[in-house]
């Protein structure tokens, strides 16, 4: 008899040897994205229509900024893992190895320049003209 | 094997010649409103970092978020994150083992369309009512 889960013995299997690790990532960020959706709704729809100094000073406050920056940064990990998935599944070769690039590629440069913008308005040391 | 039939047997039909059931609709469907949402994500991001850019560029693409695109863009987001969001849930349960039979996931299949429909008709009311 061996003792051993069924997990462990499907670990490091598939051709990448990595397939347990992405399903439990998306896993992991879905679940934390099931909690942070309607809270992102909330703050999205407060803040869409205000005028640009009362946008600064909305997204300067902790809980919007926090909403905000979780959303797009866990959003977007589960989006580079999600469009792998489909990447995987329909394109070969070259076309598939620089999809996958330009996809991890485009959400890190969304993460970025959200934290950014956050975090500018966050430090408060924007000058409203 | 000289009287084999080569030329004429009956060809199995291509995969797009059948009606899909529901819920392999619901299925892809999944895919293509979490891949759609880049739009949504892409829009907020841009006006966040307009805003800290400079007041013309927030003029800019506040005017955009404004407009009837903008609006068929968030609200279409909106209603694509609602059903992602209850679509995947379903992964949650298909993922232990429950709703895996096919009349199980007809009923789950109607239940995130009529849900995702009502919670982004509630969202849009709450939105303009507040």
């Amino acid at each position: 008899m061996r003792y051993i889960t069924p997990r462990k013995s499907a670990q490091g299997l598939g051709s990448a040897h990595e397939g347990t690790q992405h399903h439990w990532a998306m896993t992991v960020t879905a679940v934390a994205l099931l909690i942070l959706t309607p809270l992102f709704m909330i703050t999205i729809a407060r803040a869409i229509g205000l005028p640009r100094e009362l946008v600064l000073a909305y997204f300067a406050r902790p809980f919007p900024a926090l909403i905000t920056g979780l959303f797009v940064i866990v959003g977007m990990l589960h989006f580079i893992k999600g469009t792998r998935i489909m990447i995987d599944d329909y394109f070969q070769g070259g076309v598939r190895k620089g999809a996958i690039i330009l996809s991890v590629i485009f959400g890190w440069a969304v993460i970025a320049t959200a934290v950014y913008a956050l975090a500018r308005m966050g430090l408060g040391a924007i000058v409203v003209l | 094997m000289a009287d084999v039939n080569r030329g004429n047997r009956p060809l199995s039909p291509h995969l797009q010649v059948y009606r899909l059931p529901l819920a392999a609709v619901t299925s892809i469907m999944t895919r293509i409103t979490g891949h759609a949402l880049v739009a949504g994500i892409v829009l907020i991001v841009w006006w966040l970092a307009a805003a800290v850019a400079s007041p013309g560029a927030f003029a800019c693409v506040d005017w955009l978020v404004r407009s009837w695109l903008g609006f068929i863009i968030l609200t279409g987001s909106m209603w694509a994150l609602w059903y992602h969001l209850l679509a995947g849930l379903r992964h949650m349960f298909y993922d232990a083992g429950y709703g895996l039979e096919i009349e199980q996931a007809q009923k789950s299949s109607q239940a995130i369309i009529a849900g995702s429909v009502v919670l982004a008709v509630l969202t849009l009311i709450i939105f303009f009512a507040f």
